[in-house]
């Protein structure tokens, strides 16, 4: 018995996101008085997953599998919880662990809680804690089945190091035929995601007009993060609809979050409140953002935003 | 082609969310349903294949006989047909297997739900029933063109957006760009009046096991009151983020 984990990797490199799962993955392992057994495709270094806490690196190494294909993935990650008699599997919320989950679920006979903010309450009967209501509310979920899939919410846990000594193994699964092909992927390289981002710069209409983000993206760049947007702003079509964030946008848990000219809607704080530190930067002291941040800044973002630039260079310059 | 979407019946987004009974059930007091955002988009795509290349539309919904306000929304929204499996959603899982013996007892083509609700916000029901009948299944759709058997679709990635090929039948867990905004559509009188005349089914459930089962909620913890920093001050707000908050 083991809790097995995916480590996502892009391009050979594991994720961020990897790295945290592996993390939970070993917390729950000492609950569970057992070991951590990673399974990764195609990536480098297994060795760096040690730092995480796990011990065993099983590697597919397949260049069918270069790009996703979310039924062969979820193959392969049944396939080696099969191998290593897992009974729980970790899973991140990327766009592609998400994609794979259900069907890993319904493949392995598991049951799975998504969202997952935390290591379980209790362990038999098996209860976790996840966000429900698009982070308006928490839910304490059983899961009543003995194998069980958890994925977690991205930022929820956090990194731990602990320093496993981690073997690895090169593994061969069975994959059956694919029926969906990848015929082109299109993604900026260069940028950070609203996924992976430590830091998430927003804009709403405050703003006036998409001329007016120059300064967003430069304040973005300044602190490595990623640029998002309000609802409106994205319908207006000043910003692409990948970058509108809330309730019914993407969901942001980032650590850090800064509105600018956001008014604060309650479908747009649902969706960016898993955020750990919020600072909003408005002209309207009655905005109601300025109830859900942390820090607030009364002021024209014409103004500020500009200065904050300045400051945050010669910050970054002492550095 | 004949195609099934699936509707959640969720809480409108301006909701409070609230709970009663020691806190192990929602309050559904003042609050108003919606079709869940992101089958609207589904079920507006439906109506384009239906407009332009000619489909019929089957909506469906698992819940007890408080969802039919509903899917007779969707009726008036153009479905021609509705179904509702008589029981209480419990987990992911079980609604999937209830959805699952609809498209098999069906023959849909495609089936197309929304990526999550945003009440459970599971994101498990359109993957579960894709593996449950053994179809195609695209997540985070956000384009969708199907000639004959053939099907291309673009799903969201992190960063991006890849396009995939692949045929019929198939399940997408769809969101905001298998239409636009603007698209949507608001039931007019005439769908309200035609969506009397439509049938809406009432089904048995099939016996199904829930795998998880939601034990209680809890808001989340009120905010201490923001820390308001002068904008001719901005050098505090730096050393508040990182000293005090350490996220810079
Ligand atoms: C079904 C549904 C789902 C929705 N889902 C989402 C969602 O997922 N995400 C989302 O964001 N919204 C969502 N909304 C929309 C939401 O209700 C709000 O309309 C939206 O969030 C408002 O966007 P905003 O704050 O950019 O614009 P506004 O509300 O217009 O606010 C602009 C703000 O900018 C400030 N401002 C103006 N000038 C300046 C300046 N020079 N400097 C600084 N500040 C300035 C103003 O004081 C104001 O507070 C949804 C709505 C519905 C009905
Ligand atoms: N009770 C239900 N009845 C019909 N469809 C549902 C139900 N619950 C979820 N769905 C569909 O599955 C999607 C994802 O839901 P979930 O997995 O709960 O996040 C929703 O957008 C709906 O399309």
């Amino acid at each position: 018995m083991s809790v097995l984990v995916y480590t996502e990797s892009e391009q050979g490199k594991f994720k961020k996101t990897a790295f945290e799962a592996a993390s939970y993955a070993k917390a729950l392992a000492n609950q569970l008085e057992t070991h951590v057994t990673a399974v990764s495709i195609n990536a480098n270094s297994a060795d760096t997953l040690g730092t995480y806490g796990v011990d065993k690196v099983l590697t597919v190494a397949d260049t069918t599998l270069d790009t996703f294909n979310a039924k062969s993935y979820a193959e392969v990650i049944q396939q080696a919880a099969e191998k290593e008699n897992a009974k729980v599997i970790i899973l991140s919320s990327t766009a592609n662990s998400k994609f794979l989950a259900p069907l890993l679920a319904v493949g392995w006979n598991a049951g799975y809680a998504s969202n997952v903010v935390g290591v379980p309450e209790s362990l038999s009967p098996f209860k976790v804690k996840r966000s429900a209501f698009t982070n308006k509310a928490f839910e304490l979920t059983q899961i009543n089945t003995d194998l069980k899939i958890i994925g977690i919410s991205n930022n929820s846990f956090g990194l731990m190091e602990t320093n496993s000594s981690v073997s690895s193994e090169s593994f061969s699964p069975h994959l059956s035929e694919r029926q969906i092909e990848v015929a082109s992927i299109d993604k900026v390289t260069d940028k950070v995601t609203i996924a992976d981002a430590d830091i998430v710069v927003s804009g709403g209409r405050g703003l006036k007009g998409p001329e007016n983000w120059g300064m967003i993206e430069e304040l973005a760049e300044v602190l490595g993060a990623a640029t998002a947007c309000s609802k409106p702003v994205s319908d207006l079509g000043w910003r692409p609809h990948s970058e509108h964030v809330g309730q019914t946008g993407k969901p942001v848990a980032s650590n850090l979050y800064i509105a600018i000219g956001i008014s604060g809607a309650i479908q747009h704080l649902a969706g960016i409140n898993a955020s750990k530190v919020k600072v909003v930067i408005n002209t309207d002291p009655e905005a109601p953002f300025f109830k859900a941040a942390d820090y607030g800044v009364v002021g024209d973002a014409f103004e500020v935003v500009p200065a904050l630039i300045e400051k945050l260079k010669a910050f970054k310059a002492q550095q | 082609m004949k195609i099934l979407v699936c509707i959640s019946h969720v809480p409108d987004t301006t909701s409070k969310i609230n709970f009663t009974d020691n806190n192990t059930k929602f309050d559904t007091n003042g609050v108003q349903f919606v079709i869940n955002p992101n089958d609207e988009f589904g079920l507006t795509r439906a109506m384009w294949f239906k407009e332009k290349q000619g489909a019929h539309i089957t909506v469906v919904n698992v819940g007890l006989q408080d969802t039919e306000s509903t899917l007779r929304k969707a009726l008036a929204i153009g479905a021609d047909a509705a179904i509702r499996v008589n029981t209480t959603a419990t987990d992911g899982y079980s609604v999937a297997r209830q959805i699952a013996k609809v498209v098999e007892d069906g023959g849909f083509d495609l089936v197309i739900a929304g990526r999550e609700s945003i009440d459970y916000n599971g994101g498990m029901v359109p993957g579960m029933i894709a593996a449950l009948t053994q179809m195609n299944f695209v997540n985070k759709c956000i384009g969708l063109e199907i000639h004959d058997q053939n099907v291309k679709a673009i799903r969201e990635i992190d960063g991006g957006k890849e396009t995939l090929a692949t045929t019929l039948p198939l399940v997408v867990g769809g969101q905001k760009g298998l239409v636009e905004e603007r698209d949507l559509r608001i039931p007019n009188m005439r769908g309200i009046m035609m969506a009397r005349q439509k049938p809406l089914t009432v089904v048995d459930p099939i016996d199904t096991e829930p795998q998880t089962t939601s034990v209680s909620f809890e808001k989340p913890a009120p905010k201490g009151a923001v820390k308001l920093v002068a904008p001719d001050n901005l050098d505090a707000l730096i050393d508040l983020l990182h000293n005090e908050a350490k996220v810079i």
